[in-house]
């Protein structure tokens, strides 16, 4: 495939790609001084509306999308976009709405936001829910942030945040950013958190656990009320991170393992769209205790009409302007009409057979850390490839590619050498898991056999493996040509 | 209705695959205490149609842009927005692909987002821009964070200027980690330059809103020049589509430059998807937090883009990174570059010049009714008239006659009771400007 140049490099001066109704006021030129007027106009590149539309069509084509093929990255729950959730969000009276216009003349969308919070507070056993947080980690730094406020109301903030070793590097991450201390602990040879190595770090510091179940490795962790019992003891809060919820959606709910917040992503289990890296949300559920401290506003009724409610005593503020990413609530909240309560469960055990499916038939080629039965995904490891022929994981991932397959995540959790993280969902069909089946044990054979076939792969994409540490060492952050 | 493709049939045969009789034995592994007994309390599945239906009335009883005549602002405005944004952003290559792990099929992702870091840096006067972040406020609060830890003092000031729900946001983001945020005052519309002056210390960095809040153009080069005096970092939040016609923060010395770029070819959305932009000088770029793309070449001798950087994120650096983000909003970011690429060099100039034509105009218009305007400074494209009304009633009789007036100015600062901050797009016109005249008008 050829390479798409940069549409700097086909801009022409005096062409443009837009068209605004002549002025009907008089300029108003000088209403600004001119010391804070700009010299130039920006360089912008400039190309007729055809040229701009080619140039991005161009580059879609380069992209591997879920509606392109199988996309099995562990941890993102590529599910299929329903197409209606779409629709329906682009209706204009949910696009074309402003934050501040009255609320009178915003029914529609505060009815949507208040019935959403119910939805996510049943799905996952919680008393109270806000959309505002607009991605995964944005929800764990406002769940962390609540937990912290509400030590500090109680006189003790305490210093800790107990994170197992095999959690998304986004758990440390967002504790840090809350001003605690992170304390890892092991898991245990089951795959899940170690309960000794557990209580021997639990103190009155403790500020509380982040905990991702089912696991990055796709295990529940069997422990699970055990766990929350000895935080809570020891006077933490226990807290979910939800990114795995496809794995237990109707079957089980944080709310009820003892949990005090959960994060969940909207854009993994309820199916709205990734849209190249977001945008996403990541809504926060609490329980009763901890629902004053919730960001502003939440949406309440009043028997008659719906409102926002900033009088919060307690709250932590606000973690974004306005009310989170309205618009992908919308299409979650169609997918949650579209599968009812029965389908909503029925996701998740599809989810879980097919993961299970996978397993089964891939783990006499590679090996398979925690041979238990997963959750929604499940982690392999090419250690064997690695020992037997000097074939890596990466390698592995780039040979995947040239079947038209998205690989799996690779070298996470970082608890499993050469990892391979992979994630079916519950809307691939058998024929799509059997043909994935059969290109990953070629792909072992080709190891084995032709190891520099795999080696150095990719062979079919548009562009071949990319040297970051160029990228790195001589950053190139932008384009500076022709200027 | 569900999405799930395999039927009682695939699934029996994957059952016995897996050695098991039914889903549930694939749950054996949670305890039974936690396993939800019933059904989720939640309305019955739906149909295509009927979810069609639904959304169509919840969307119904909505004010919205189609049928309302917007002069409303305070950061996210009813700017227009060509046609092919939208087929470009709905491309399913785009749209239903992830974070760009793997650039070998990534490319159209990766290369956009290089093109939008650079046309970021063209309207900033930056020489880096990462990514994009989830929104205006988070990335304030992002860069104040960048910058306090550049000057490991780290002592935040912001000027009172600033949208308030931005500054909000960075409190909340500072509570927990030790920075000590200090509030400059405003006089007459934009920063007290007294009271910064009173303010500052060695090594503060501070943040200010250009057009501010009110819309009021602030003194930005006077601005500079003190907090580089005192050894500080100057952070600015801009709105993109004024930097067609107000000069570049680079010029004026702008350390950080960030803001919403919502107006840059994103729908309103009742306040969200949009997306936060962040763009520094080259020597903070290791600094700053979010996802960058970087140029390279590929082992065919191919230009191409991977995400680079890598070692400031959390993924690598776990409780030492520079932020816990993750993502970006990627198809906001490419819904920009799209409108940045039609717009072009000519298009983002006569945007400029429209809002601030159109809206002088509505300005002297209401000025000619009686309306005065709050505060004596040059603006852009929104302003505040003072009133003696109560404006949170007058806005809800004017939008009886479909008309959504602007925002009641005393909801976030109590001391200006019967203010009215009004913003004027490129999208009104001169007769929909006199109905609003008439309209306020008409209430005295």
């Amino acid at each position: 495939m050829k390479p798409v140049p940069l549409i700097f490099e086909i801009s022409k001066q005096g062409r443009t790609g837009y068209s605004l109704p002549a002025l009907d006021v008089p300029e108003a030129e000088d209403a600004i001084p001119e010391g804070m007027r700009r010299g130039d106009s920006p360089e912008l590149p400039e190309v007729a509306e055809v040229d701009a539309v080619s140039h991005f069509t161009n580059l879609s084509n380069l992209n591997h999308g879920l509606d392109s093929g199988f996309y099995p990255l562990g941890s993102c729950t590529m599910k299929y976009n329903p197409k209606v959730d779409e629709d329906v969000a682009g209706l204009p009276g949910f696009t074309e709405g402003h934050p501040y216009q009255p609320e009178s003349l915003s029914q529609g969308n505060l009815r949507l936001m208040y019935e959403m919070g119910k939805f996510l507070a049943e799905i996952s056993g919680m008393d109270a829910v806000t959309l505002q947080p607009a991605a995964g980690a944005h929800g764990e730094f406002t769940g962390m942030s609540i937990i912290r406020a509400y030590h500090e109301s109680r006189g003790n903030k305490k210093t800790k945040v107990i994170v197992p070793d095999s959690a998304h590097g986004t758990n440390p991450a967002t504790s840090a950013m809350c001003g605690y201390k992170v304390v890892e602990v092991k898991s245990d040879d089951r795959g899940g958190v170690d309960i000794e190595k557990l209580r021997e770090v639990l103190d009155d510091e403790v500020a509380a656990i982040m905990l991702t179940n089912p696991n990055t490795l796709g295990l529940f962790d069997e422990n699970i009320e055990k766990i929350t019992e000895m935080v809570h003891e020891a006077g933490g809060l226990c807290y979910y991170d939800g990114a795995n919820l496809n794995g237990t959606m109707g079957m089980a709910r944080p709310g009820d393992m003892g949990f005090d917040v959960v994060h969940i992503n909207l854009h993994k289990t309820f199916s709205t769209p990734h849209g190249g890296g977001g945008p996403g949300s990541g809504p926060v559920g609490v329980k009763k205790q901890l629902a004053g401290f919730l960001p502003v506003p939440v949406v309440d009724y009043d028997g008659e009409k719906y409102y926002f409610n900033y009088d919060l005593p307690d709250t932590i503020g606000k973690v974004r302007s306005f009310y989170g990413n309205f618009g992908i609530a919308v299409r979650a909240y169609a997918y949650i009409l579209s599968n009812g309560p029965d389908g909503l469960k029925k996701v998740c055990e599809n989810a879980v057979l097919n993961a299970n499916y996978l397993m089964e038939n891939l783990k006499d080629l590679y090996y398979l850390p925690y041979d238990r039965p997963c959750k929604h995904e499940f982690v392999i490891s090419g250690k064997l490839q690695n020992q037997q022929n000097g074939v890596k994981t990466m390698d592995i991932a780039k040979r995947l590619l040239d079947f038209g397959i998205h690989p799996p995540t690779v070298y996470f959790p970082l608890i499993v050498d050469e990892a391979l993280m992979i994630e079916p969902t519950e809307t691939e069909s058998k024929e799509t898991l059997d043909t994935f089946i059969a290109v990953m044990r070629q792909i072992a054979e080709e190891a084995g056999h032709d190891p520099e076939l795999v080696k150095s792969a990719p062979h079919n994409t548009p562009v071949g493996r990319m040297d970051e540490a160029k990228a790195a060492r001589h950053p190139v952050l932008k384009y500076e040509g022709q200027r | 209705m569900d999405y799930i493709p395999n039927t009682d049939g695939d699934r029996e045969e994957m059952f016995s695959s897996v050695g098991v009789t039914s889903a549930d034995s694939l749950f054996s592994d949670i305890p039974d205490d936690v396993r939800l007994k019933g059904r989720l309390d939640l309305p019955e599945a739906m149909s295509e149609l009927e979810i069609k239906k639904h959304m169509a009335k919840l969307a119904g009883s909505n004010a919205e842009a189609e049928h309302y005549t917007y002069f409303i602002g305070g950061g996210v405005y009813d700017h227009y927005i060509p046609s092919a944004v939208a087929h470009i952003t709905g491309l399913p290559e785009f749209y239903t692909a992830y974070t760009p792990y793997q650039p070998e099929v990534s490319q159209g992702t990766l290369q956009s987002i290089f093109e939008y870091q650079t046309m970021i840096c063209s309207l900033t006067g930056m020489d880096v821009s990462n990514a994009s972040m989830y929104d205006g406020a988070s990335a304030m609060a992002e860069a104040g964070i960048m910058a306090a830890k550049i000057k490991s003092k780290g002592r935040l000031l912001v000027s009172r200027s600033v949208h308030p729900e931005y500054r909000r946001v960075l409190k909340t983001y500072t509570a927990g980690i030790g920075v000590e945020i200090t509030e400059v005052d405003i006089e007459g519309g934009t920063t007290d330059m007294d009271d910064l002056k009173l303010k500052i210390k060695d090594g503060d960095a501070l943040i200010v809103q250009n057009p501010d809040f009110f819309g009021c153009l602030e003194d930005m080069e006077a601005i500079s020049s003190i907090v580089h005096e005192a050894g500080g970092l100057f952070i600015v939040v801009a709105d993109p589509i004024s930097l067609g016609v107000l000069k570049a923060p680079g010029e004026y010395g702008a350390d950080i430059v960030c803001g919403e770029g919502q107006a840059l070819g994103s729908p309103m959305n009742f306040g969200g998807p949009h997306l936060g932009f962040l763009a520094t000088r080259e020597k903070y770029m290791r600094q700053m937090p979010g996802r960058i793309v970087g140029q390279t070449e590929d082992d065919r001798g191919n230009t191409g883009y991977v995400l680079t950087l890598q070692t400031r994120e959390q993924h690598i650096r776990r409780n030492k990174a520079t932020s816990n983000i993750c993502s970006n909003q990627a198809l906001c970011a490419l819904a920009a570059t799209v409108y940045l690429s039609l717009m072009g060099k000519k298009g983002i100039a006569e945007v400029g010049e429209q809002c601030l034509a159109k809206s002088h105009y509505l300005a002297k218009r209401l000025e000619k009714a009686g309306f005065g305007l709050a505060f004596d400074r040059p603006f852009f494209k929104e302003f505040v008239i003072r009133t003696d009304m109560d404006v949170s009633r007058a806005i809800e009789q004017l939008a009886e006659q479909k008309m959504i007036a602007g925002i009641d100015l005393s909801r976030f600062y109590p001391e200006f009771a019967g203010c009215m901050m009004i913003a004027v797009t490129e999208k009104r016109t001169k007769q929909e400007m006199d109905e609003l005249a008439a309209g306020l008008e008409g209430l005295r």
